[in-house]
């Protein structure tokens, strides 16, 4: 099997009396799409705020691209190469679509340091025209004047993704892309997951499952906090277990 | 809100004004008003001290409470100073920002771990701590504070004539004016900003948001630092008084009169405010009540401030 590029063991963490996550381990390897499903309410963002560094776990450990995570900030499990979207979307509404992505930009590594007083960001062309790309690449391009908060609903969910994009992650964590977008937006997203698919490992969390079985190298099933199975869409659709648990009404 | 742009006429107007600051103190002597001098040098330091708190808050998004406490401490460093036998203002004032921004070093560094009213308390307790310690300082003069024997020199010039002391002042503002101005529109003000618009996303994108917070809040302290020291050379004293959180809640009304998060925000309200002062007092003695009606007037019909209602400073495009 290839290396993986994301470790978690054993996983744990309670909010209070709900034990959002239990003893989780889950791996994504590099290069591969994996799919975390289960139902409402089963831990899926939490997992996710947790791989991100949003929460900080009661134990268990993350190992991303060979280090250990566990104790690092978002900030800095970022510079090490992972990006995340938002179940809600997560932008800058009072700034251009093009100001939202060319921030993202700015923010990387080999950006240089953002601790500069003096010279005009107008003057960085390289900043914009990179951002344009990332825009382009979404379908945004004639977007890009327009406040972001301004944007339809699918338009948004495409602009966090320019965004995520435009930190060049080597992990992508997708949390429900698809929440809320019409069908014409939902397709548009697919497509687009599947090219980038090409090149970044991506860890998705998503409830429509025709999304889910046409993008996914490999599916977890993630249940009251307790993952129950890891495997192929073969597998998983067959797996007694997640027919019983969840997916039972769905296929 | 959108990241801050000038409008195009802010710099000819801008340009203009200093101009007409620049012929102030002969134009005031020519009419007999000298007098006035003195009271527009402490315009022009508390327009500095309020842009200086524009920084962290409405550029920031930092809500503190105790941003006088850094213009106290400015203060006090330049009357010690001269106490000490430094009266040189190229000392005494680097050195009094570098001590106002240590200490706002030291404020940031722990409050800036809090959000929301918690960061407002720490802001505030912080300022009030450092207003008891100078209070029950007696070497430096406890409550009654610690004059200066005259003023410093700046450069070997006397700063004792009014004159020189105002010209002092606007070469500060104008240094700290021309400075912000380019800052917001630098990286690290329209990172800062955008931290103000949404931290998580900041985060998520790979900033180190408490870093850029606290390099903002320090150099809003060291500004305010400056504006202190000028501000002991006005009045002879550094007093207590100007830690108090009173005169961190006249700086805050000062920046919301003229506009939370616009370059000239803090300088278009010490105007204001100022101003309206200087002509209530001679009135009456209960002009707070006017400040209460005015600020209620400036929250009801401009609530973004004075200076948002002069043109579009904001804009939602990318030029
Ligand atoms: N900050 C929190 N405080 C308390 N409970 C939480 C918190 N976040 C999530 N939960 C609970 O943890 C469980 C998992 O939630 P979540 O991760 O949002 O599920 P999913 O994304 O799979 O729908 C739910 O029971 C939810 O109510
Ligand atoms: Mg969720």
């Amino acid at each position: 099997m290839a290396e993986a590029l994301l470790e978690v063991s054993r996983l744990s963490r309670r909010f209070g009396a709900v034990d959002a996550l239990k003893e989780v381990d889950f791996n994504v390897t590099a290069g591969e799409v994996h799919a975390l499903i289960g139902p409402n309410g089963a831990g899926k963002t939490t997992f996710i705020h947790h791989v991100s560094g949003a929460l900080q776990p009661d134990s268990g450990r993350i190992r991303f691209a060979g280090h250990d995570v566990t104790a690092l900030s978002m900030h800095r499990r970022v510079s090490a190469g992972m990006a995340r979207s938002y179940q809600i979307t997560n932008i800058f509404p009072g700034l251009s679509a093009l100001d939202n992505v060319a921030l993202a930009v700015q923010g990387r590594n080999d950006a240089g340091s953002s601790f500069r007083f003096w010279r005009p960001v107008g003057r960085e062309a390289a900043l914009f025209d990179e951002a344009k790309g990332y825009l382009e690449q979404v379908g945004l391009q004639d977007k890009g004047g327009a406040a972001a908060g301004m944007l339809s609903h699918g338009e948004q969910r495409a602009l966090e993704l320019a965004m995520v994009l435009a930190t060049r992650p080597k992990l992508l964590l997708l949390d429900e892309p698809m929440a809320g977008t019409g069908p014409e937006e939902s397709a548009r997203m697919v497509e687009l997951i599947e090219q980038l698919a090409r090149r970044v490992t991506i860890l998705l969390v998503e409830h429509d499952m025709a999304a889910v079985f046409r993008l996914a190298d490999r599916i977890s099933v993630l249940v009251n906090g307790q993952l129950i199975c890891t495997g192929t869409p073969d597998e998983v659709r067959n797996d007694a277990a997640v027919r019983r648990a969840y997916l039972g009404d769905h296929l | 809100m959108a990241l801050y742009r000038a409008a195009p006429w802010q710099k000819p107007l801008s340009l203009a004004l200093l101009l007409a600051a620049l012929a102030l103190p002969t134009a005031l002597s020519a009419l007999d008003q000298a007098f006035y001098i003195g009271f527009a040098t402490r315009v022009l330091i508390f327009a500095l001290a309020a842009s200086s708190l524009n920084l962290v808050l409405g550029f920031g998004g930092m809500v503190s409470l105790g941003h006088a406490a850094f213009l106290g401490a400015g203060a006090y460093v330049a009357a010690i100073c001269q106490q000490a036998g430094i009266n040189e203002a190229l000392i005494a004032f680097p050195l009094a920002m570098s001590v106002a921004g240590l200490f706002a070093l030291v404020v940031g560094a722990v409050s800036l771990r809090t959000r929301g009213v918690y960061f407002i308390m720490i802001t505030l307790a912080f300022a009030q701590m450092a207003y008891y310690l100078f209070v029950s300082a007696r070497s430096w003069g406890g409550d009654d504070g610690l004059p200066l024997n005259g003023r410093m020199t700046l450069g070997g010039l006397p700063l004792a004539s009014d004159d020189a002391l105002f010209y002092a002042a606007l070469l500060a503002l104008v240094a700290a004016m021309a400075l912000f101005g380019r800052l917001v529109d630098a990286r690290f003000g329209r990172v800062l900003q955008a931290i103000r618009e949404n931290e998580t996303r900041m985060e998520a994108l790979g900033y180190p948001v408490f870093r850029f917070r606290l390099v903002a809040f320090v150099l809003g302290g060291m500004v305010a630092g400056l504006a202190g020291a000028l501000l002991a050379n006005l009045t002879g004293l550094a007093s207590p008084n100007l830690l108090q959180w009173t005169q961190s809640g006249t700086l805050l009304v000062m920046v919301i009169i003229g506009g939370v998060g616009y370059l000239y925000g803090g300088v278009v309200g010490a105007v204001i405010l100022l101003m309206l002062e200087e002509t209530l007092v001679g009135f009456t003695a209960h002009w707070h009540i006017v400040l209460g009606l005015l600020l209620l007037a400036v929250v009801l019909f401009a609530p973004r401030g004075v200076a948002a209602l002069f043109g579009p400073a904001r804009s939602d495009e990318h030029g």
